[in-house]
């Protein structure tokens, strides 16, 4: 606990990242996002929609045979 | 506490981020998705110990770690070399230079210290305080700060090899650190 605490204070210097230079930073900060919000941009998968659902009180038939039948497949071509 | 529409709708409304964290610690999809499932349903079976008005995301990305934590222990012994394999698999993937950098990026990530990727990804990704990562992780809030200073140092060095000074004695830090388990 000791250690912690002397290190907490060492290291503790405000806005001086152990001397890592900004751009290198900022490029790091990026791509750490960029490969989040990659991920995050997908939205809720149907599979968790549908869990918290069934999830929610007594199960109803309305649960199960819900797919959504539009054969709509955003046309490609 | 009941599950109401409110909640329901903002524990849906998590689950982009929750993937994303749950992606960036397991390194695969499929058991990401698992991860985030499970979580789903250890918090609506806990929804009593949730405090109405608190962090709602702070609360589930803590169950997820939790579980991720648990599950990780378990299977590093199955799956020893899982790691190397994803390596290999976006190391032979064609050379899309763009592609390619953000792939390296994602295996320099993949080998930072556990504790240490994670706190990265919660302030530098998530965008949690310093103080909602403390509580997620269940360390201090300078804990957070080094573990995150010192994962930057690490992706520089690996990344970008002349940007890192800072390089500390890491196995101590951890031996220092490590002793809070839950």
């Amino acid at each position: 606990m000791n250690d912690l605490k002397s290190q907490a204070s060492r290291t503790a210097v405000p806005g001086k990242p152990g001397g890592l230079n900004t751009e290198i930073q900022s490029r790091i900060g990026h791509q750490l996002r960029a490969m989040y919000d990659d991920v995050v941009r997908q939205g809720v998968p149907d599979r968790f929609v549908e869990l918290i659902r069934k999830l929610d009180g007594p199960v109803t038939p309305e649960d199960f045979g819900n797919a959504p039948a539009n054969g709509n497949n955003d046309g490609r071509d | 506490m009941p599950l109401t529409d409110s909640l329901r709708d903002d524990i849906l409304a998590t689950v982009p981020s929750l993937r994303a964290f749950a992606i960036s610690l397991s390194g695969n999809a499929d058991r990401a998705d698992d991860l985030v499932q499970e979580t789903m349903l250890r918090a609506i079976a806990n929804i009593d110990s949730f405090q109405p008005g608190s962090n709602l995301p702070a609360w589930l990305f803590t169950i997820l770690r939790n579980l991720f934590r648990s599950d990780y222990r378990k299977r590093r012994r199955e799956v020893e070399d899982a790691d190397g394999n994803y390596a290999k698999t976006l190391k032979t993937q064609p050379a899309q230079s763009a592609h390619l950098e953000f792939e390296e990026f994602r295996v320099a990530l993949d080998k930072l210290p556990q504790d240490q990727r994670e706190a990265l990804i919660l302030v530098g990704a998530s965008g949690f305080s310093y103080e909602d990562a403390a509580t997620i992780c269940g360390c201090a809030v300078g804990t957070i700060k080094s573990r995150v200073n010192r994962a930057r140092s690490k992706l520089a060095a690996m990344l970008y090899v002349d940007g890192a000074e800072d390089f500390g004695p890491d196995e101590t830090v951890r031996a220092v650190m490590g002793g809070s388990g839950g």
